[in-house]
């Protein structure tokens, strides 16, 4: 069998339903198999649509996303994606064509260092050097992106490889010696926690994407019903915890709700599951929980201490150590008074915003598209202000219906991985949040999206800035607007140039009924929402404040 | 404060690599560094020797190190008994009526002459890096030309 055709084999075999990427000259004997394989072949309009695509497709199933492309440029292409997929612990396996192994390092054309360039930005890679290696770095690659704390593998595979013949042989079992991953809390650990969760009195649960990794949902539902303790989520944590029960902060952080950054600042005890601390949440460092103990949860060492220090750091996967942690508490914490302090935060500073002038709202946009898919939709969304706004107005009851870029906040992220996403839950309501800036930075898909017949809904909030940054100009350079001015296509009738289908909506009114009969089409479509211009995200935390240092910015 | 880091890890192309990656990436500084093979052809052993600010980025850093999936083990030297050894190849411009003298300082520190010329000599010692400073203090009257280090390389007790 030759390397190509045990890739293909090794993919079947690994569950692999479907793939995105784009041909070129060195993956032609791939793409000459995927020919008569069952795997469906998702061609993108941009090797970085391809990566993003996979990203959704897998943060949307849990299952590993695979993409595929060329060597050199089609290589490089991939790389944000990679880096995204990483920062967020996504499982994804990147498969790309390389030269002639005796033509590597000479300057080949389309050459280009790719476990160089990737070294840095995947959890692993590997270049196949010999095809008697290649079943079984496809075995370890889809072991070490799924297992543990997940990210993305590349496979580098030159072209001799993939024509090279050999034995199929396929490894039922993965063993590497330097990867073995710890899933069970230790117990002497498990007990101090227990103990220390009995003996607080404003303990706050601080949840993170680790949650939903794991699938340790319940676990947290479990936790915080039992011992009476509110949830505050990263962005990456969202859905994890309902955000419609009755103790749920919603976010923290940065744009997070006041309540939430209330509560962490006096609280008495973070259990932190499945986060890592990141300065979006933390604010200034030392001022952040002053006197509330730390028990962390994760499964990754390194996120333990890095940015915080902890009093009882548990190792493992968090479903396991939460149940652990269930069966040990024998006594809960009293914390009525403790959740009549959070009620009173959260009737004193809720969300809100001003919706008085004639111009749409954004927040009121998605304020209509949660109720109009009743809270059941598939958010994924942009990077910059419509990502905030997705994050406080939207409330996420189930894990994995909120999809965002949240470690490396790559604009363009949004639309190719909706397309991944509603491939990977085609009976959902997908809707892509996005500014007037991100969705022209990888709008190509559209034409993917059309010829693939993937109905997802874009609902473009277009303010005619880089709204995120102007935000910062305004407040932090005495709005000095540098650069941040953006002007846009007729989305309309580019929306029509690619066959989907587009609406402008300018006035109030009429924002439900665009929704509505955006749901009503299957096809497509491209909703762009003459927004407020000058609209800011609020609360906000400037950089480097404590994070109950809020900017509320409304009289 | 300087520590001895020994990483075992698997013996392919590529590993070097990822570990250097992994203390540049970060901006440490690394003050020595020595690898080959073991007895197990398909593992090498590397000894670090790194200058951490504080305990909290050394524990970061090993445990980075602990979270590349070439690398086996971990241990730190520095706080267990442990042998260490660093090999030194020094090349001494020397006149032929000062060579007695610097063959006597090499038997004091226990060198070997491992070449000679008309107008040179190449000593080798083995020993542990202070004394091996304390031989190059020794040199300092003669003119060193060229000077190999391999950096430490440690095995504990």
């Amino acid at each position: 069998m030759i390397g190509a055709q045990i890739l293909i084999e090794c993919l079947e075999r690994e569950g692999v339903e479907i793939m995105f990427g784009y041909p070129g000259g060195q993956v032609l004997p791939i793409f000459d198999k995927l020919y008569d394989s069952k795997i469906r072949f998702i061609l993108t309009r941009h090797e970085q649509g391809a990566a993003h695509a996979a990203d959704g497709y897998a943060r949307a199933t849990g299952k590993v996303g695979v993409c595929l492309a060329t060597s050199g440029p089609g290589a490089t292409n991939l790389t944000t994606g990679i880096a995204n997929a990483y920062m967020d612990s996504v499982p994804m396996v990147a498969i790309t064509g390389q030269v002639k192994t005796f033509l590597i390092g000479n300057d080949a054309f389309q050459e280009a260092d790719v476990t160089g360039v990737t070294r840095s930005i995947s959890k692993h890679n590997f270049l196949v050097k010999d095809v008697n290696d290649l079943a079984r770095t496809i075995r370890e690659a889809f072991h070490i992106a799924s297992t543990g704390r997940p990210g993305p593998v590349v496979i580098d595979i030159p072209v001799d490889v993939q024509q090279a013949d050999c034995d199929f042989f396929w490894p039922q079992e993965v063993s590497i010696r330097g990867y073995k991953p710890t899933y069970f809390g230790h117990a002497g650990q498990i007990k101090k926690a227990a103990r220390l969760i009995a003996r607080s009195k404003r303990p706050v649960l601080y949840i993170g994407g680790g949650v939903i990794t794991s699938g340790a949902h319940q676990e947290v539902l479990r936790l915080a019903e039992g011992i009476k303790a509110p949830v505050a989520m990263t962005m990456m944590g969202l859905g994890a915890f309902p955000g419609t029960h009755q103790m749920s902060l919603g976010m923290l952080g940065m744009h997070g709700t006041a309540y939430a950054n209330h509560a962490v600042t006096e609280s008495d005890l973070i259990i932190a599951i499945g986060a890592r601390f990141d300065d979006r949440v933390t604010g200034r460092i030392d001022a952040f929980a002053p006197n509330a103990k730390v028990i962390h949860i994760d499964i990754d060492p390194t996120s333990i201490s890095k940015n915080i220090r902890v009093d009882i750091p548990i190792v493992g996967d968090a479903k396991n150590i939460l149940g652990q942690i269930l069966e040990e508490i024998k006594k809960k914490p009293d914390t009525e008074k403790w959740l009549n302090q959070i009620r009173e935060w959260k009737s004193r500073h809720p969300l809100r915003y001003i919706h008085d002038g004639e111009k749409i709202k954004p927040q009121f946009v998605i304020e209509q598209i949660y109720e109009a898919t009743k809270g059941k939709a598939i958010i994924v969304t942009e990077v910059g202000q419509n990502q905030m706004w997705s994050c406080q107005w939207y409330k996420y009851d189930e894990p994995r219906t909120f999809i965002s870029s949240g470690g490396l906040g790559t604009m363009g992220f949004g639309f190719p991985a909706a397309l991944g996403v509603k491939l990977g839950c085609p009976e959902k309501e997908v809707f892509d949040i996005a500014g007037d800036g991100s969705i022209q930075m990888n709008i190509q898909e559209l034409m993917t999206a059309v010829c693939n017949k993937i109905p997802v809904k874009v609902a473009i909030l277009n303010n005619g800035f880089l709204g995120m940054v102007r935000q910062w100009q305004e407040l932090f350079y005495k709005k000095r607007y540098s650069s941040v001015k953006i002007s846009s296509p007729d989305f309309v009738k580019l929306a029509e140039s690619f066959g989907a289908i587009g609406m402008q909506i300018t006035k109030k009114p009429d924002v439900r009924k665009a929704i509505e009969k955006a749901l009503r089409i299957d096809n497509t479509v491209l909703m762009d929402f003459i927004v407020e211009p000058e609209e800011n995200v609020y609360p906000m935390v400037p950089a480097g404040s404590a994070i109950n240092q809020m900017i509320s910015g409304l009289a | 404060m300087k520590h001895t880091i020994s990483v075992l890890v698997e013996n392919k192309f590529g590993v070097l690599a990822r570990i250097s990656g992994l203390f540049s990436a970060r901006g440490y500084n690394i003050n020595s560094l020595s690898v080959s093979e073991t007895h197990d052809p398909t593992m090498s052993c590397m000894t670090i020797v790194i200058d951490a600010a504080d305990e909290r980025i050394l524990e970061q850093i090993k445990k980075q190190l602990n979270r590349l999936i070439d690398v086996i083990t971990v241990s730190d030297l520095t706080k267990k008994e442990h042998v260490e050894r660093e090999l030194m190849l020094v090349k001494v411009a020397v006149k032929a009526k000062d060579k007695p003298k610097v063959k006597q300082l090499a038997r004091k520190f226990n060198a070997v002459i491992s070449g000679t010329k008309n107008d040179c000599i190449i000593l080798d010692i083995t020993a542990e890096q202070g004394r091996i400073d304390a031989f190059l203090n020794a040199l300092k009257g003669f003119k060193i030309s060229e000077l190999v280090r391999t950096g430490k390389i440690a095995m504990v007790k």
